[in-house]
C-alpha cells in the first residue's frame, strides 16, 4: 500500500471529487423522493381517516368542512370527531417517532427508546394522577407529564451514570423504572372513582378515543416549537453516533448537545403521552423502520416522525374498523411491536451487545 | 504549513474524580514533528493525550493552543486546528466509507449549510492519501481492521487540522498493518507538515517513528528528546521495571530494545543489568 499513499495528484482527486459529489447528489435525491413519498402516504391516510366511519363522506364534503362551511351531519362528525382524532393521531405519531429515534440514535441502541426505558411510563403515570386524583385541565396535565418525564429521564440517567456511563445499564434500569411506573398507573386507575375500561386502555396502551381540539392544541404547539429545534441539531446528532470522544474532537459540544436533544425529545414524548396515552411501541418501532427505508448513514429524524404518524393513524383505522369489536390504537401497535422487541432482544443477545 | 500551531501543557494536574493520574506536568509539543508518548500501563499517557485533545479538563494548570486555554475557546474553532483519533471510535452500523470520512468536515460546516466544493475536495484528498479511494462506497463494517483504521485516519485528515492526536493507533492491528499505519502517518507529517502526537505501546516502533520521544512514569515526564538519547537500558528499567539490552537497529540505526525476561536468555550473554 505504501505506493498509493500521499500522491496528491490533482487530476485523480478531481475525478474522485466529482464521483463523490455525484454519489451524494444521487443519495440526496433518493432521500428527498422517499421523504416526499412518506409525506404523501401520511396525507392519504389522514384524508381516508376523515372519510370512513359509520357514515362515509366524500372528498367534496370533507373539503367543505375543512374550509369552514356548514354541512349537515358532516360538520359535526368530521369537524368535531374525525378531524381532531386524525390530527391527534398524526401529531402524536410524529412526536413518538421523532422522540424515539432521537434517543435510539443518541444512545446508539434501538432498545434505548423512551417507551422501553420508562420515560413514557413517567409521563403516563403523571398524566393519570393529574386527571384521576386532581382533575386537572388538559394543559395542566401536559405540563405535569412533561415534568414527570424529565424527572424520570434525569433519574434514569443519574442511576445509569454512576462509575461511568454504560448504555446496557441504562436500558436495564429503564426497564425496571418502567415496570414500577406502569404499576403506579394500574394502581391509580384501580382506585379511581370514575374507573372505566376506556380510560384504563388509554393510560395503559394508548388510545385516540378521547381526542378533542382541547387535547390536540398542546401537542400541536409542542410540535411547532420542538421539531424544528431537533432538526437543527441533526448534524450534531449524526456526529454523536461516532462516540463522545470523536464527536468532541469534531467540535461538537457533547454535553450541551445531549441536554438539548434529551429535553427536546422528552418534551415531545410527554406532550403526546398526555394527550393520547403511551401508544405502545410507536417510539420504539418508527426509527428502525425508517432506517430500513432510507438506508444507513442518512438522517432519520424526519422519516421516523412520518413513519410514527403513519403507524398511529393506520393502527387506529385498523383498531376501529378491521374487527367486530373496536380496539384502541395501542392494542394494535402493541401486537405489532412486541414481536419486534423479542426479535431485537434475541439479535442483540447473539451479537453480544449494543447494535 | 505556513503557521505552526503551538500546543502546550502548563503544569497540568489531571484527575478522574479523586484519583489523580498526572501531577504538575509541563510539555510543549514540537510543531511539525512526530511526538510519541510511551510509558507503562497506568502511567497517565492516554490521560495526557485526552487533556491535550480537551476531552478532559485539567484540575490544575492548563492546556493552551497558541497561547489560549483550550477550555476558553469555542469547540468548533479548536476542531479546525486539533484533530483526534480516539482508541475506540464507533462506526454507525452500515455507514459507507465516504460518508464516515465526510463526518470529518463537521467543524468546517455551518449549521444548515450544504456541502461546499472544499468539503468534497477534502474528502477526496483524504481518501486518496490513505489509499482507500476504491473503498469509498463500501460499508465500514465489512472492512478489515487495517482498512478500518485507514478510514478513521482519513476522517481525521478530512478535518484538515495542523495537529493530529492519536491514542494507540496500532492497537488491534497485526504487525504489517501497524507498519502501514505508521508509514502513512509519517507521509502525512512529511508531505503536509502535520504535527503528530501519538501514544504507542511498542517501544521499538516508538523509537523508529518518533522525532521526539516522551517517556512517562507515574504521571510525570521522565525523559524527553530524540529517541537515540532517550532510550537507554536505564530508562527501560526505570520506566517499565524491565531489564533489557538496547542495541542499534541494523535497519534504521535507531535504538532497539531487547527485553531480557527470566527465561530463554542464553548463559553468558550480557543483559542490561551486568553488561
Amino acid at each position: 500500500m505504501s505506493t498509493t499513499t500521499s500522491t496528491s495528484t490533482a487530476p485523480a482527486n478531481a475525478a474522485l471529487t466529482a464521483t463523490l459529489l455525484a454519489g451524494r447528489r444521487i443519495r440526496a435525491r433518493r432521500r428527498t423522493a422517499l421523504t416526499t413519498g412518506l409525506v404523501a402516504a401520511v396525507v392519504i391516510v389522514f384524508v381516508v381517516s376523515l372519510m370512513v366511519g359509520n357514515t362515509f363522506y366524500g372528498l367534496d364534503k370533507i373539503a367543505r368542512v375543512i374550509l369552514g362551511e356548514t354541512v349537515p351531519g358532516a360538520s359535526f362528525t368530521v369537524g368535531e370527531l374525525r378531524l381532531p382524532r386524525a390530527s391527534l393521531g398524526l401529531l402524536t405519531g410524529l412526536c413518538f417517532g421523532i422522540a424515539g429515534v432521537t434517543f435510539q440514535t443518541m444512545l446508539r441502541n434501538p432498545l434505548a427508546s423512551p417507551d422501553i426505558i420508562g420515560i413514557s411510563s413517567g409521563a403516563s403515570a403523571a398524566a393519570v394522577i393529574g386527571l384521576v386524583v386532581f382533575s386537572l385541565s388538559e394543559t395542566a396535565v401536559s405540563f405535569l407529564a412533561l415534568g414527570a418525564a424529565l424527572v424520570t429521564a434525569g433519574a434514569i440517567y443519574l442511576l445509569a451514570n454512576r462509575r461511568g456511563f454504560a448504555g446496557t445499564r441504562l436500558i436495564l434500569i429503564g426497564i425496571g423504572v418502567a415496570a414500577m411506573l406502569d404499576s403506579t398507573v394500574s394502581y391509580v386507575l384501580s382506585r379511581a372513582a370514575s374507573w372505566d375500561l376506556q380510560m384504563a386502555m388509554q393510560w395503559l396502551t394508548g388510545s385516540l378515543n378521547g381526542a378533542t381540539w382541547a387535547s390536540v392544541t398542546p401537542v400541536l404547539i409542542a410540535c411547532v416549537v420542538l421539531i424544528p429545534m431537533l432538526l437543527l441539531h441533526d448534524r450534531q446528532l449524526a456526529v454523536l453516533r461516532l462516540g463522545d470522544d470523536s464527536a468532541s474532537a469534531l467540535g461538537v459540544h457533547v454535553q450541551r448537545t445531549r441536554i438539548v436533544l434529551i429535553v427536546g425529545a422528552v418534551a415531545l414524548l410527554a406532550f403526546a403521552t398526555a394527550a393520547s396515552g403511551p401508544v405502545a411501541f410507536v417510539a420504539f418501532m418508527a426509527g428502525p423502520i425508517a432506517a430500513r427505508i432510507v438506508g444507513p448513514g442518512a438522517s432519520l429524524v424526519l422519516p421516523a416522525g412520518l413513519i410514527g404518524a403513519l403507524l398511529v393513524m393506520v393502527a387506529d383505522l385498523v383498531g376501529q374498523f378491521a374487527f367486530e369489536n373496536r380496539y384502541p390504537v395501542g392494542v394494535i401497535t402493541g401486537v405489532l411491536g412486541a414481536p419486534y422487541l423479542v426479535y431485537l432482544l434475541i439479535r442483540s443477545n447473539r451479537s453480544g451487545g449494543s447494535i | 504549513m505556513t503557521h505552526a500551531h503551538q500546543l502546550t501543557a502548563d503544569a497540568v494536574t489531571l484527575a478522574y474524580g479523586d484519583r489523580t493520574v498526572v501531577t504538575g506536568l509541563d510539555l510543549a509539543i514540537a510543531p511539525g514533528k512526530i511526538t510519541v508518548i510511551v510509558g507503562a500501563n497506568g502511567c497517565g499517557k492516554s490521560t495526557l493525550l485526552r487533556a491535550l485533545a480537551r476531552l478532559l479538563a485539567p484540575k490544575e494548570g492548563q492546556v493552551t493552543l497558541d497561547g489560549l486555554s483550550l477550555q476558553q475557546q469555542p469547540s468548533k474553532k479548536i476542531a479546525r486546528t486539533l484533530g483526534l483519533l480516539p482508541q475506540r471510535p464507533i462506526a454507525p452500523e452500515g455507514i459507507a466509507v465516504a460518508d464516515l470520512v465526510g463526518r470529518g468536515r463537521h467543524p468546517h460546516q455551518r449549521m444548515l449549510a450544504r456541502w461546499s466544493a472544499r468539503d468534497y475536495e477534502a474528502v477526496a484528498d483524504a481518501l486518496a492519501a490513505t489509499g482507500i479511494a476504491d473503498l469509498a462506497d463500501r460499508s465500514v463494517d465489512e472492512l478489515s481492521g487495517g482498512q478500518q483504521q485507514r478510514v478513521w485516519i482519513a476522517m481525521a485528515l478530512a478535518q484538515e487540522t495542523d495537529i493530529l492526536l492519536l491514542d494507540e493507533p496500532t492497537t488491534f492491528l497485526d504487525v504489517a498493518h501497524q507498519i502501514e499505519v505508521l508509514d502513512l502517518l509519517t507521509d502525512l507529517n512529511r508531505d503536509r507538515g502535520t504535527t503528530i502526537v501519538m501514544v504507542l505501546h511498542d517501544l521499538n516502533l516508538a523509537a523508529r517513528y518518533a522525532d521526539e520521544l516522551v517517556a512517562m512514569h507515574d504521571g510525570r515526564v521522565h525523559a524527553i528528546g530524540d529517541p537515540d538519547a532517550v532510550i537507554t537500558e536505564e530508562l527501560v528499567r526505570d520506566v517499565f521495571g524491565l531489564e533489557s539490552r538496547v542495541i542499534e537497529d541494523p535497519l534504521t540505526g535507531k535504538p532497539l530494545v531487547l527485553p531480557s525476561g527470566r527465561h530463554h536468555v542464553r548463559a553468558g550473554v550480557p543483559t542490561g543489568t551486568n553488561g
